[in-house]
């Protein structure tokens, strides 16, 4: 009984990460960073991505607070956070939330304004589409790990 | 953050007493990574170990340079040249605050104590004119992030395989001095097993890149591997 639990969870899983590719939320780098992770490192990708939201909600918080101040005109500190919003999105794989960094770069780079906040509320909206996936992602997991009934080496 | 092992100790006595232990195959590469991201500094520190290398890695130039020992600041004695392990291969990423990764290049190359340290330079925008820029500079490679773990085996690669050469001209030369004939006869083998090794992580790594410039909007569709094809370029 455990066992096709556990094999529904994976398809389910699966069935979930197709989705995301297909939609083009995450790219094979999420892939890559699955490959990544072994029985040394087995909650490498949790880490990783825990540590991209911390950070990228730190640059969201930033770039909201500058937008938002009516003297705003530092365009070139917008785009130094938003350089590293591209970065750290490239490297976990988070395709769309990049690509909105990437036009908001834009507008920030012809001094837009209006179209900053634009970008900035696109980006807020696919952050959060992100991050929920993302919990869905290792929630689901986390079940098919305890269906599979996995069992860790006792570390003292 | 520094380290004293004690695998880079050995190798350096073994080139100093001239006589071959010859673990140069389970030896580990010391990479010292440079980049202000911790994002970026997890992964990359996580496909280095798992491409069995030590990994040391700092945020900044300045920290790095500090590592070295080459911070104008802090001057670091000379104690007979080791302070901590010695780093096989630096890899930094371009846009960083403070020092850039070309500009760490360049205080590396430009020290008479550091310049033999292949540096390899990792950015997210795929501009040629960054690239000639670097590799002019004398940085040994440029990889477009995201890195892959095909990416970082291929520096590995080479960079062994530049220091089992190193350790071979060492050898060559001790047995000019009638001692060491058995490194060099094994420095051969490994010599002509390597070239197969770096063309099919090449080949292998390809695709892969080919479909990172297809999803990138930034980077353009004629640049599939620009390391690679710069690379052939300057050795010709």
């Amino acid at each position: 009984m455990l066992g096709l639990d556990a094999d529904r969870l994976r398809a389910d899983l699966n069935r979930l990460l197709a989705f995301l590719f297909h939609q083009g939320i995450l790219d094979e780098q999420y892939l890559q960073l699955q490959q990544l992770q072994d029985e040394s490192s087995p909650n490498f990708v949790s880490e990783v991505v825990n540590i991209y939201f911390h950070e990228s909600e730190k640059l969201l918080r930033n770039l909201r607070s500058l937008l938002m101040d009516r003297e705003f005109s530092d365009y070139d500190k917008m785009g130094i956070h938003l350089n590293q919003f591209i970065g750290s999105s490239s490297s976990i794989g988070a395709k769309r939330v990049r690509n909105v960094c990437v036009a908001f770069r834009t507008a920030s780079d012809q001094n837009n304004r209006a179209g900053c906040l634009r970008a900035l509320e696109l980006l807020e909206h696919e952050y959060c589409i992100l991050k929920n996936k993302l919990h869905e992602l290792f929630q689901m997991e986390q079940q098919r790990l305890l269906a599979a009934g996995v069992r860790y080496p006792m570390l003292n | 953050m520094a380290r004293n092992g004690g695998v880079a100790w050995m190798r350096t006595t073994e080139k100093i007493d001239g006589y071959d232990l010859s673990t140069s195959d389970t030896e580990e590469v010391h990479v010292l990574a440079v980049d202000d991201s911790l994002v970026d500094r997890k992964v990359i520190e996580r496909l280095l170990r798992i491409s069995s290398c030590k990994v040391t890695a700092v945020d900044s130039g300045r920290r790095a340079l500090q590592y070295l020992g080459l911070d104008e600041e802090i001057q670091k004695k000379e104690t007979n040249g080791f302070d901590g392990l010695k780093v096989d291969l630096i890899i930094t990423d371009y846009c960083m605050p403070g020092m850039t990764g070309y500009e760490l290049l360049k205080k590396v190359k430009e020290s008479s104590a550091f310049r033999e340290i292949p540096v390899v330079i990792m950015s997210s925008e795929n501009v040629i004119a960054r690239i000639d820029r670097c590799l002019e500079e004398g940085a040994e490679d440029f990889i477009v992030k995201p890195v892959k773990l095909s990416d970082v085996k291929r520096i590995i690669d080479y960079t062994t395989t530049e220091l089992r050469e190193g350790e071979q001209r060492e050898g060559t030369r001790a047995k000019r001095r009638g001692i060491n004939k058995r490194k060099q006869r094994e420095g051969d083998d490994d010599l002509s097993s390597s070239p197969p090794s770096t063309l099919s992580s090449s080949t292998s790594s390809s695709p892969s890149s080919s479909i990172q410039s297809a999803t990138a909007p930034s980077s353009p569709s004629t640049l599939d591997s620009p390391t690679r094809r710069l690379k052939m370029t300057s050795s010709e």
